[in-house]
């Protein structure tokens, strides 16, 4: 039977606030799963904590609602003992980039084959509105007393210094570019990194919708304001390493860190680098462990009739007397 | 015939091959059916400090060290400052002619602390403070002495081989020292050889050169030196034996008991569990394909347990081994790990705390940490291995205990046991039965729920990836399907749930695996973990002087089984509490669960493992009503 994007909803009650831009992550991510047909138990929802951690409970897949930063750790160990399952990581910029940042930075560099989507609108919403890592410094959204003193993190810079093999970035008002951007990340062989602009309508009053929609950002020759958000294929941008030469990697890598650095009057959105000539992780552990694929931890045999059926003569012969 | 015990210790720089020379001796010792104990003790430093090796053999069941050396073997100065003094006055020293004129002084090596106490020896018998005053003050107690030149025989080797390179080989002074000491001894050759073809058998070349050393040596000494009074005996191997170093029998206990993912951070003393469970990645199992472990080596031990309670919710078992400070990393995951009834173990082998504390050395510290490690009440189990050969069947066990109770279990090790090797039963892997609790391997209909309420409090347990299993996990309260749930009856129902696993903990495990009673006396020791060996051993030593101690050995101990423990001591008149931690941890355990106090208490926190001999003179004291409530035991370098 072709799956419904009904089948891939909960019945659990939404508690995001209303306008909330991460509706729209959800249903992008429904839609996805939806559209790639994966049946619901091959599918895997990893969050962390705050309000995008509860992504989980909203979409009937297997849903695992883990700790603060530790998201990605988790999903890892998941992906690894159980190779065949598709795994989504959903987690918010002080999740990730914040208490999570070392996690993160060890995730690009294993590269294992799964989507990370962090929700970013530069707040901690769930904590009522302080300062996350992606906030830019002396902005002073509506509850902090004082102007944000830290410098910000660039998610994109940091996902490609730390080998993240595909790095992209969608906005949640787009739904529909949303939705193709996950399930490119999802097709990708390798860690994909979605870097999703999602407002915070309570605790963020600068970055809003009306400000990425291009209030205050007024064109100097037609005095009109303009739209901040563009599409990196728009401008026919290239993200993806062809040939995986050193000449053309370095190029690939330096036109996505240039894109990174854009913001204000005009954000990219799209896929920003994607190499699949670099092996997953997975591929790595096969190259040692030959049948580790088609036998993976999850489904090896290990016993039968409550016994042992693991051989360990072989060692214990290495230490006889 | 006289029965042989006999204590052998080398040391010297680390990285200058004393593990070597001991794993050539201890091979050559088994290789004669001699049963071996072996600790190393080494400082949290890469070359240069010192470390060394004291291995007991003896044709009895040994599982401890004792205080005395009966021969100690030296190829640097420092050795001699630190160990010669514990020599028996009928023991011997082979040591290198070349250093007796150092000074204490000029070993930089040796600490203030140290070199004031040594002062004050040496002082107090009038020797000089060099290697000569040391080596004078052993002569005056009448151990034999062995002045040997390794440097010159290292030349002489080279002169007869022609080959000149051999001149400056010193990276085979040990094997040279060993060697020696082996013909003292009366070790037959071949089998010295044989040891130390099979140590160095991953290098061939190597290899040879090394037996090329090791004979020249061996035959100097047997032309230069009569036999030493202590003699090796061959005696008749016992088939199935095995010589086994502590990390290694948890990692084949993991192999064995299908544990197929284990991720880690580096740490003394855990991590070499995990890089033998690399070593040994693939195996073969049978009327199957091959299997494998997946070790992964992580950023942190946060990501470490993160990684196992992924794997686990695949329904792979999967653990992680640790030490204390990354313990405490964990403590957040471990109650996740708690809320959502996951699976998991903790192979914990503890060492000296807090913080960095001795990070190489020896304690039992963390026994309280591991019982309430996490925020909240959550339930956990903590069981702890009292020796290398116990840790082996008890892997299988925790992993047991994890998927029927559905809860994380903390495995305590200890430095101790990682570092000892010994001899011990070939490891008999049908012996330990797999049991994977109500782990599902299909579901029907579409009303799973993972935390549904069951009589007996333990849930039908789903993986990822499995159909008609989906489930959700929250490290808030759930309802029984895993969403979030507020609701105060809900909560109360889903504490009392999860709380209710511990009794059944105390039901189901057999009681003999809770507690061990070695035979229980009105004086009555109670311990836990590795300091089983010593103990052991010591009572061994009063019961031939007729002193009847008894001793129960704690491996339960959350949730603690008060009633098991209160019916064995029913008759106990005095309680003796042995462990190695400043606190007395079981102590205040026992005080807290039992209706009597403890009387005594035995403890040991210099990092540096018990000795029997140390726990019979303490004992000793106590049976002779001479003892103060607390003793604190010190020896060891």
């Amino acid at each position: 039977m072709e799956p419904k994007l009904s089948d891939y909803k909960t019945e659990v009650h939404n508690d995001w606030c209303p306008g909330c831009g991460d509706f729209g992550i959800v249903s992008a991510i429904q839609m996805a799963l939806t559209e790639m047909k994966i049946p619901r138990h091959k599918a895997a929802i990893f969050s962390g904590i705050g309000c995008s951690g509860k992504t989980s409970h909203f979409i009937n897949v297997f849903g695992i609602h883990t700790l603060h930063g530790r998201v990605l750790t988790f999903a890892q160990g998941a992906k690894l003992a159980n190779p065949e399952m598709t795994i989504i990581v959903a987690g918010g910029d002080g999740d990730g980039l914040g208490i999570g940042a070392g996690h993160f930075v060890a995730a690009g560099r294993r590269n294992v084959d799964m989507t990370y989507i962090i929700f970013n609108n530069a707040v901690y919403g769930l904590t009522k509105g302080q300062a996350s890592p992606t906030l830019q410094l002396g902005l002073k959204t509506k509850s902090l007393p004082q102007p944000n003193v830290n410098q910000s993190v660039n998610p994109i810079g940091l996902a490609i210094a730390s080998g993240f093999t595909f790095v992209g970035r969608g906005y949640s008002y787009d739904v529909r570019q949303l939705k193709d951007l996950i399930i490119a990340a999802v097709k990708h062989k390798g860690l994909a990194f979605l870097d999703v602009l999602q407002p915070c309508p309570a605790y963020n009053d600068i970055n809003t919708r009306d400000w990425f929609a291009g209030l205050g950002n007024i064109d100097q020759t037609t005095r009109k304001s303009q739209p901040r958000i563009y599409k990196l294929e728009d401008i026919g941008y290239d993200p993806v390493v062809h040939y995986g030469s050193e000449e053309e990697v370095n190029e690939k890598l330096t036109q996505a860190l240039i894109k990174a650095n854009e913001w204000d009057a005009k954000i990219p959105t799209g896929i920003f680098y994607q190499n699949e000539l670099i092996a997953p992780y997975e591929q790595r552990i096969a190259d040692r462990i030959p049948n580790y694929l088609e036998n993976p931890p999850a489904d090896q045999p290990i016993s039968s009739g409550g016994k042992p059926i693991t051989d360990i003569s072989k060692i214990l012969d290495s230490l006889e007397v | 015939m006289q029965s042989t015990d006999i204590t052998w210790v080398i040391g010297g720089p680390q990285g200058s091959g004393v593990e070597t020379a001991a794993n050539i001796f201890a091979g050559a010792c088994a290789g004669m059916g001699l049963k071996i104990f072996g600790k190393r003790e080494f400082y949290s430093n890469i070359k240069g400090e010192h470390s060394y090796f004291a291995v007991r053999v003896s044709d009895k069941k040994i599982r401890s060290n004792i205080n005395n050396i009966t021969m100690l073997v030296a190829f640097d100065a420092e050795t001699l400052f630190r160990h010669a003094d514990d020599v028996y006055p009928d023991g011997a020293i082979v040591y290198d002619s070349e250093l007796v004129q150092i000074k204490a002084d000029e070993v930089s090596t040796l600490d203030e602390e140290y070199k004031s106490r040594l002062t004050k020896l040496l002082f107090s018998k009038n020797k000089e403070l060099t290697v000569q005053g040391m080596i004078d003050l052993c002569k005056d107690k009448g151990v034999q002495l062995y002045a040997v030149s390794f440097k010159g025989i290292l030349a002489n080797l080279s002169e007869e081989t022609q080959n000149p390179k051999i001149k400056t080989m010193f990276r085979m002074l040990n094997v040279i020292a060993v060697s020696v000491s082996l013909g003292l001894l009366g070790l037959p050759p071949a089998t010295l050889l044989k040891s130390v073809e099979s140590v160095f058998s991953t290098k061939p070349q190597i290899a040879e050169v090394n037996k090329q050393a090791a004979n020249h040596s061996y035959n100097f000494a047997t032309v230069k030196f009569p036999k030493f009074k202590y003699t090796l005996p061959v005696i008749t191997k016992e088939p199935n034996t095995i010589l086994v170093q502590g990390y290694q029998a948890t990692g084949i206990g993991k192999i064995a008991c299908g544990c197929r993912f284990q991720s880690y951070y580096p740490i003394t003393p855990a991590s070499d569990e995990s890089v033998f469970l690399e070593s040994n990645e693939v195996f073969e199992v049978t009327n199957n394909r091959p299997g494998s472990t997946i070790v992964v080596q992580t950023e942190d031990e946060i990501s470490a347990i993160g990684m196992v309670i992924g794997a686990s919710l695949t329904g792979a078992r999967s653990a992680t081994s640790t030490s204390g400070p990354g313990f405490s990393l964990m403590a957040e995951s471990l109650g996740w790990a708690g809320i959502n009834e996951v699976p998991i173990v903790v192979t914990l082998y503890q060492r000296s705390g807090p913080s960095t504390g001795l990070p190489t050395r020896h304690g039992q510290d963390d026994l309280m940490f591991a019982i309430h490690a996490g925020h909240g009440d959550f339930p956990r189990i903590v069981y702890a291995s009292g020796d290398i050969e116990e840790s082996f069947y008890d892997t299988g066990k925790c992993f047991n205990f994890a998927e029927i109770f559905q809860m994380p279990v903390i495995h305590m090790m200890d430095k101790f046991i990682a570092s000892t090797v010994a001899t011990c039963k070939r490891f008999d892997p049908n012996l330990i039965t797999i049991d994977r609790g109500k782990l599902l391997e299909k579901i029907e209909g579409d009303d799973y729920k993972r935390f549904a309420f069951t009589e007996d409090g333990i849930s039908p347990r789903s993986r990822l990836g499995l159909e008609n299993g989906i489930f959700w996990n929250t490290g808030d309260e759930s309802d029984e399907r895993g969403h979030i749930s507020e609701d105060p009856v809900n909560r109360v129902q889903k504490m009392d749930k999860r709380a209710s696993k511990l009794n059944l903990v105390l039901k189901t495990i057999p009681k003999e695996d809770q507690v061990v009673s070695y035979g229980v006396s009105e004086l009555c020791v109670v311990s836990w973990g590795s300091n089983k060996g010593p103990i052991l051993d010591a009572l061994e030593m009063l019961k031939k002087e007729g002193l009847e101690v008894g001793f129960i050995q704690i491996k339960l101990l959350q949730p603690f089984p008060t009633d098991h423990v209160k019916s064995l001591l029913k008759g106990v008149k005095t309680i003796i509490d042995i462990e190695a931690n400043q606190s007395a941890q079981l102590g205040s355990l026992l005080n807290e669960h039992l209706d009597k106090k403890v009387d005594y208490y035995i403890l040991k926190y210099t990092g540096r493992p018990m000795t029997c001999t140390e726990i019979y003179d303490s004992l000793k004291k106590i049976l002779e009503n001479k003892a103060e409530k607390r003793q604190v035991l010190t020896f060891g370098a």
